[in-house]
């Protein structure tokens, strides 16, 4: 049978019909509905991890144990992760081991772009890259293959293209696979320095070994059209090269890219009078072929960032410009993300802001991002995951130093980047005794990547119920004298406790806790915690309300101002009942409008 | 040869449900079919697209600048936002209606007047009322199904069997719905 699936489905599939028993992840665009898929397979044991280091070790240890084991995560995710992999890469698997990478050329949601081939390479494990859904599905299962008969981790890179992108793919079977026995070998899982010394020189037979098999695999294959110009070309880039130049050349289409084929792309070389390599975001391919002492074009026509779509090919191969339709500027206005109506995080932003100059936010990344922009302004910076304490600890030692500085630094992160490594740079502000001011924005679930649940959720990967990670009492088991628990929605309480942080000349944690408007699932008790939650409506009364717009420093996009009336008033389709808007206006002219029913 | 038909709107608008239909539809009738979409941060409210491409064989998921045999836009706006990736002599088919964003919302810049006429004085343009007609058949969601019945009706696209594609999609208790509003939108 064919289905249409995008490339994370069919990455799911490849983990089912291969066979895999385990599978772990941490969200993140474009790799989350990878273990959203396989979750969907009840023949595979599916969880969601903390953070990517903690699913790839969970992956590491199913390996060893004998079991078939998956691990996904995005780009920036294999930074977290790498530890591990690194010297996975040297003890080998048991059950096979295989490792997701989700790149994202053009940054569609991500804070940087990097090209992860480079881990394959660095790790000195090899990499297989699909330009379809039936590349993944199909190289998923010769990575299992891979990984068992060269006793390795494989590496799978995908880009976002390819994860997002939905083609045909034939479905199969599910593999029986038995999990293998499991015997204790020192000398290879106890990568001690001295079998470290002797799996190095197993790393590097492995990769000679390798490197005669890529030569031969049957994922590198060339298309020949009987031309003399040439294209070597991997991932969607090959999709996007046929869509742009046709038959008009000869491609050498890399699936096993690394190691890369020398042989295969020798003889490519040698027969073409000239060798584009067309690749998104680093020369990898390129610098390859031109160790090898061939004369290719690569990134001296095509761009180091961005996605080569077939436009971008077309231009820079065939200098051909499309005149497009001019969209006329004066006909669109943005629509620029804001927090959704009833998100938890408004009221507590819209009380920190009036601390502006007081203070110097260390941001983070998650829907909360969000408040960098207007009408908050709240963040100075935002580096990566589980910085927000860390970058903000290290930054109040400087601001201290300078005698006409006395701003604090007020530290903002998520209760999932909390999970993830906001646990590990909060104990460091603790155990060196600093002061800064640290928010935990708990809505009880990862909103930013689509409502993924997380220790702290209540509930895991395939629906099981799950025990609740209590951050109050995590908190002050690292030995935090300050910590209070609030309701974001409730802005006195807001204000009354930021004052009591900045009045404090110790450290704090401040955790506001409400849930996410999109969080799907909740317990019974959560019912009696969140009173009335997305019970109730507000609305402006028209006779009161002086159209002075005070509640729009709310940021919410319920609010609707009518220029003729001069008045506000609240949509009906939107509201959740939060109240924020109600407790801003100074008129008193928002009041609840009862039951939203 | 490859056609490229690219859907806009606003999420919540069921964009990709259409697309979804509309790809079902074309796989039946033995296409090689390519569809993408760029799934951003998960906030409501924003400008959404899926692209399908369809043909013998597609090799591009995704559809360049000046491209789009037909642009189907679910709302004014949007329409005039993806403008560009209309081919010339393309066909935009759009529904009649206007979806504020925050800044317009909350007084800060107006609703831009006159996208119609700006519209049509650069493409061929086929204006439909598809919101109106769906609120009156009893549910504003099935806009989405009408605009398809739109497209196939300007394009040559009326042998897909896209009531079949309905019933393989939507939920069963909406069935009957979304096929009254597929066949409201050929009429318009
Ligand atoms: C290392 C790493 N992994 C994953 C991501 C993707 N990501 C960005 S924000 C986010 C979740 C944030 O959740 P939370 O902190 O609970 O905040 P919320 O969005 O719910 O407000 C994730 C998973 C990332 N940017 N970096």
């Amino acid at each position: 049978m064919k289905k249409l699936l995008t490339g994370n489905e069919a990455i799911a599939r490849g983990a089912y019909e291969a066979g895999v028993h385990f599978a772990s992840a941490y969200p993140g665009t474009p790799s989350t509905e990878i273990l959203e898929n396989i979750g969907t397979y009840k023949e595979i044991i599916a969880e969601w991890a903390p953070n990517e280091k903690v699913a790839l070790e969970t992956v590491i240890g199913a390996s060893i144990a004998g079991g078939r084991a998956l691990a996904a995560m995005k780009h920036v995710g294999v930074n977290v992760a790498a530890d591990p992999l690194f010297t996975f890469a040297y003890t080998g698997v048991n059950g096979g081991a295989v490792l997701i990478s989700a790149d994202e050329p053009g940054m569609h949601s991500s804070q940087n772009e990097q090209d992860n081939r480079n881990y394959a390479k660095f790790a000195k494990i090899p990499m297989l890259e699909p330009s379809t859904s039936q590349e993944a599905k199909d190289m998923v299962i010769a990575a299992f293959e891979l990984s068992e008969r060269f006793d390795t981790i494989v590496m799978i890179r995908l880009t976002t293209r390819v994860c997002h992108s939905k083609s045909m793919v034939s479905l199969n079977e599910r593999k029986k696979v038995t999990p293998k026995v499991y015997e204790k070998d020192f000398n290879k899982y106890v990568a001690v320095p001295a079998i470290g010394r002797q799996l190095r020189h197993k790393v590097e037979e492995r990769l000679t070994k390798l490197k005669a098999y890529t030569n031969d695999s049957d994922l590198n294959y060339s298309v020949n059209n009987s031309k003399q110009e040439g294209v070597i070309v991997s991932g969607m880039a090959y999709q996007f090269a046929r869509e742009a130049l046709g038959d008009t050349v000869d491609y050498l289409k890399l699936g096993f890219t690394h190691p890369l084929p020398k042989d295969t792309i020798d003889t490519f070389c040698q027969s073409h009078d000239k060798v584009y390599i067309i690749e998104e975001n680093d020369p990898y391919i390129e610098e390859f072929a031109k160790q090898l002492g061939h004369h290719v074009v690569g990134k001296d026509i095509f761009p180091y960032s961005g996605e080569l779509t077939p436009d971008v090919i077309r231009r820079a191969v065939l200098s051909e410009n499309i005149e497009n339709l001019e969209v006329n500027k004066d006909k669109i206005v943005n629509r620029p993300p804001t927090f959704c109506s009833g998100c938890p995080h408004r009221g507590f932003f819209y009380e920190l802001g009036k601390k502006r100059r007081k203070i110097i936010v260390a941001g983070d990344i998650g829907c909360y991002s969000l408040a960098v922009g207007q009408p908050y302004d709240m963040m100075d910076w935002l580096i990566c995951m589980g910085a927000a304490y860390s970058t903000g600890h290290g930054a109040q030692t400087i601001t201290d130093l300078k005698p006409d500085d006395d701003r604090r630094l007020v530290s903002v992160m998520g209760d999932s980047t909390f999970f993830h490594t906001g646990i590990n740079s909060l104990l460091n502000t603790v155990y060196n005794g600093g002061k800064t001011i640290n928010i935990i924005l708990d809505n009880r679930i990862t909103g930013m990547t689509g409502q993924q649940d997380n220790p702290g959720s209540g509930y895991k990967l395939q629906g099981e119920t799950a025990q609740i990670g209590d951050i109050e009492a995590i908190c002050k088991a690292l030995g935090i004298k300050h910590v209070r628990k609030i309701n974001p929605n409730d802005l006195k309480e807001v204000k009354a406790t930021i004052n009591w942080a900045l009045e404090l000349d110790e450290m704090s944690v401040i955790i506001t806790n409400w849930p996410c408007v999109l969080k799907k699932r909740y317990k019974e008790e959560d019912f009696e915690t969140y009173k009335d939650m997305w019970q109730t409506q507000d609305m402006v009364m028209q006779d009161t309300c002086t159209g002075c717009k005070a509640c729009l420093r709310s940021g919410c996009p319920s609010l609707v101002f009518d220029k003729e009336k001069g008045k506000m008033s609240i949509d009906r389709t939107t509201c959740v009942g939060c109240d924020v808007c109600l407790q801003i206006c100074p008129y008193d002219a928002i009041v609840k409008a009862g039951d939203a029913a | 040869m490859t056609r490229s038909i690219k859907l806009v709107g606003v999420g919540g608008q069921g964009t990709i449900l259409a697309a979804k239909v509309l790809c079902d539809a074309l796989i039946n009738a033995g296409y090689d079919v390519k569809m993408s979409e760029i799934h951003g941060m998960s906030q409501r409210g924003g400008s959404v697209s899926s692209e399908i491409r369809f043909g013998d064989e597609v090799y591009s998921p995704v559809i360049e600048k000046g491209k789009a045999d037909v642009l189907i836009a679910f709302e004014l706006m949007e329409a005039e936002r993806a403008l560009d990736y209309l081919s010339k002599d393309g066909l935009l088919i759009v529904n009649n209606h206007k979806i504020n964003s925050m800044v317009t919302l909350n007084g800060k810049v107006p609703y831009p007047e006159g996208i119609v006429e700006d519209l049509k004085s650069k493409v061929n343009t086929v204006v439909v009322n598809a919101s109106d007609e769906a609120i009156a058949l009893g549910n504003a969601k099935v806009m989405n199904i009408m605009m398809l019945g739109a497209l196939v009706n300007a394009d040559d696209l009326h042998t897909l069997d896209i009531e079949q594609s309905i019933e393989n999609t939507v939920k069963e208790k909406f069935i009957s719905l979304n096929k009254q509003a597929f066949q409201k939108g050929k009429e318009l």
